[in-house]
């Protein structure tokens, strides 16, 4: 371990990777209604004064546009939304705009503009402020998609998306923002497109997106008792993809389960499948199998909420079904829940 | 026949029993919510009172109304009910969207409160299609759109506002400008100092209020509906009130004592204890129970309205924590019309 490396929560692991990209390179600016980002962006406007971070209008589409035209003209905007479901406003600068620009000029034009969105379940939040989407975004050429797990993905995979010369859409689950992790004091990238093996295992792999990792690893520990190694591949980017790691993991387990925190009809989970099917085909023991979303609009009423939302023991009985297993006795684990991290009311 | 003296006490008294049983379904809930049962974001209407109450009672039982998330005021002026409100938001089968929807989204068709988003600005285009419907039926229904001052600066308020002008729809756009969204202020965000100067560009009527007496805004709402009907153009009414407590939690600004909010939002000092205290003393509830008195209508009867809220408020609440949550199964219901 370097020895500039110390603990630090995924939240401060963000800010950091921020702080130090605006010091080192002064055309990166922050913008977005809201500039607070669950702690995240603590600080910045005193250090870098408000022309490098300001509020804006409740104008979500103008101020897309607005970093769009900024970066086309030499500025690398990062862009923020403490929902995800508020970007949705500004659809048309994002898929008509801003991800053909430097196509429609022939290269001639470049974006190098970041677009942070904060999704997950939240606290009653319902269907319009708890969407993930990165689906959606990963469907449109011209644009790429990071969805951070870890703390020191958090920063590495920032740094990088802040140097990217696209517009590169940031994912990132609020329940993550408390985790903590290894993290160097150091700049440096993670380069979009390189996925990572969270945990090694030999029976099954299973393919997890932002805080699904956490529940997958949770699955895991709760399979190993029952003789079920499992390995779990992160994709850390959704576009460009990594389709080698995951390929490589299920070509050695022979199993693979999609364990996406979206809806899963032409979902991300639905790309994975379709790709294992394609190049693990002869090495596949049993049928992919996807986890995620009820296929409903997002309820707020607790009961229904946690019927909505998959987790470790969604992927634990998957799992078990797919080798064959009775059901492990789950009701004396704990699940990760709301009250685990947060007690009401908001 | 009763004489206008009468008329107006009359008119008071119920707009009174609105505005105290908004207040005293919001000041249960403030008493409640600690309790973590009522698991959904509150964005409190205190201070709000008087424009809900007195459009809704000049609207009537035929006008439909749109809102946006601060809306526990404008459900209870159009609905006159608390039952339903907090079946809501204790999430249970006896709510007004059996729990799905939450304080973000209390919507009532049948008494023509027809949707709430939790999203700035996006009910006005959708309050515009209510009218443009109204129009083609020939039904003489009005509709009212509500919104904050900070959908002023979305692109859908003017779109809307263009397409209602040009078609000549019968729709009152109001404007419940508290100067902030959530806690940057319009300095911070408008590049304009008027915002009906801005609208008056359209072809429609501009009102203006800075009254937090229900009565003042019941009449501003009937003349606007006047307007509409002899001249068939939209209104706009631009309506001041002051946000009394926080932009989303229970809790005033500037009470020392209160806990913070969880949800990350901080306390800043972006407002002055001294406007804060000029419009407290002007508080709507305030206003209109000191007019009565003033009006001399004995504390009695006031204290009855005042008696019979607290009593349908707290029934509501116990009818609330005894109703069933929804079944797991009941995810499923709903997502596709038959």
């Amino acid at each position: 371990m370097p020895t500039n490396t110390r603990t630090i929560t995924y939240r401060d692991a963000l800010h950091e990777a921020i702080d130090q990209e605006m010091e080192k390179n002064p055309s990166v600016f922050v913008y977005g209604i809201e500039t607070k980002m669950f702690g995240s962006l603590k600080g910045l406007e005193e250090k870098f004064g408000k022309d490098r971070m300001f509020i804006t209008p409740l104008s979500e589409e103008a101020a897309t546009g607005l970093g769009l035209g900024a970066a086309m003209n030499g500025l690398r905007p990062i862009h923020v939304h403490i929902r995800t479901d508020f970007f949705l406003l500004a659809m048309n600068q994002l898929m008509n705009m801003m991800a053909n620009v430097h196509y429609g000029s022939a290269g001639a034009l470049k974006v190098p503009m970041v677009i942070r969105l904060i999704i997950g379940r939240g606290w009653g939040q319902g269907f319009q402020h708890s969407k993930s989407l990165h689906s959606m975004f990963a469907h449109i050429p011209g644009l790429k998609v990071i969805m951070p797990t870890t703390p020191y993905d958090a920063k590495g995979l920032m740094t990088a998306a802040i140097r990217d010369n696209n517009p590169v859409i940031s994912i990132e689950h609020r329940w993550l923002y408390w985790q903590e992790g290894l993290v160097p004091r150091h700049m440096y990238e993670i380069p979009l497109g390189k996925g990572n093996i969270l945990r090694k295992g030999s029976d099954v792999t299973i393919v997890a997106t932002s805080w699904m990792n956490v529940e997958a690893a949770h699955a895991a520990r709760i399979l190993e008792k029952r003789g079920i190694s499992v390995e779990i591949v992160d994709p850390r980017t959704i576009f460009p993809l990594d389709e080698k790691i995951i390929v490589d993991s299920v070509n050695k387990t022979g199993h693979c389960v999609v364990a996406d925190i979206d809806w899963l009809f032409c979902g991300f989970s639905a790309e994975v499948a379709a790709r294992v099917s394609e190049q693990c085909f002869k090495k596949l023991k049993k049928p992919v199998v996807r986890i995620g979303f009820a296929p409903t609009p997002i309820p707020t009423t607790r009961p229904l909420e946690d019927r909505f939302y998959p987790n470790a023991a969604t992927i634990v009985r998957a799992v078990e079904k797919m080798f064959g297993l009775s059901p492990t006795n789950l009701s004396k684990e704990e699940f990760y829940s709301h009250t685990t991290i947060f007690k009401g009311p908001f | 026949m009763p004489t206008k003296k009468t008329d107006r006490k009359q008119l008071n008294l119920s707009l009174y029993k609105t505005v105290h049983l908004i207040r005293a379904a919001e000041e249960a809930i403030q008493k409640h919510y600690y309790e973590d049962e009522m698991k959904t974001p509150m964005h409190m209407s205190m201070g709000q009172e008087a424009i809900s109450a007195g459009i809704c009672h000049a609207l009537g039982p035929s006008g439909q109304v749109f809102g946006y998330y601060r809306s526990h005021a404008l459900y209870i002026a159009k609905t006159q009910e608390t039952k339903r409100f907090f079946g809501e938001m204790y999430g249970k089968v006896t709510g007004t969207a059996r729990g799905k929807g939450g304080s973000m989204h209390l919507a009532s068709p049948k008494h023509g409160l027809l949707l709430v988003s939790a999203v700035v600005a996006s009910t006005i285009a959708p309050a515009v299609g209510a009218a443009f419907a109204n129009k083609q039926k020939k039904n003489k229904r009005i509709v009212a759109a509500f919104f904050g001052d900070g959908a002023i600066e979305e692109g859908v308020f003017f779109e809307s506002l263009n397409v209602a002008c040009l078609m000549k729809l019968s729709i009152i756009f109001v404007c419940e400008d508290n100067g902030l969204a959530m806690d940057a202020t319009a300095r911070e965000r408008q590049g304009f100092s008027s915002i009906p100067k801005v609208v008056s560009g359209y072809d429609c009527h501009i009102l203006e209020s800075t009254s937090t007496d229900a009565e003042e805004i019941y009449h501003g709402a009937v003349k606007a509906i006047d307007l509409i009907k002899k001249t068939k153009k939209p209104v706009f009414m631009h309506l001041k009130y002051y946000r009394e407590l926080q932009h989303v939690g229970v809790n005033s600004e500037f009470d020392p004592n209160a806990p913070l909010p969880k949800g990350g939002f901080e306390k800043v000092g972006y407002r002055s204890q001294k406007e804060h205290d000029a419009w407290m003393k002007k508080d709507p509830v305030k206003v209109l129970r000191a007019k009565l008195i003033g009006m001399k209508v004995p504390l009695s009867a006031i204290e009855k309205i005042e008696k019979a809220n607290q009593e349908e408020v707290e029934q509501s609440i116990k009818l609330a924590k005894k109703a069933p949550f929804p079944k797991p199964q009941e995810l499923f219901d709903n997502v596709y019309a038959n």
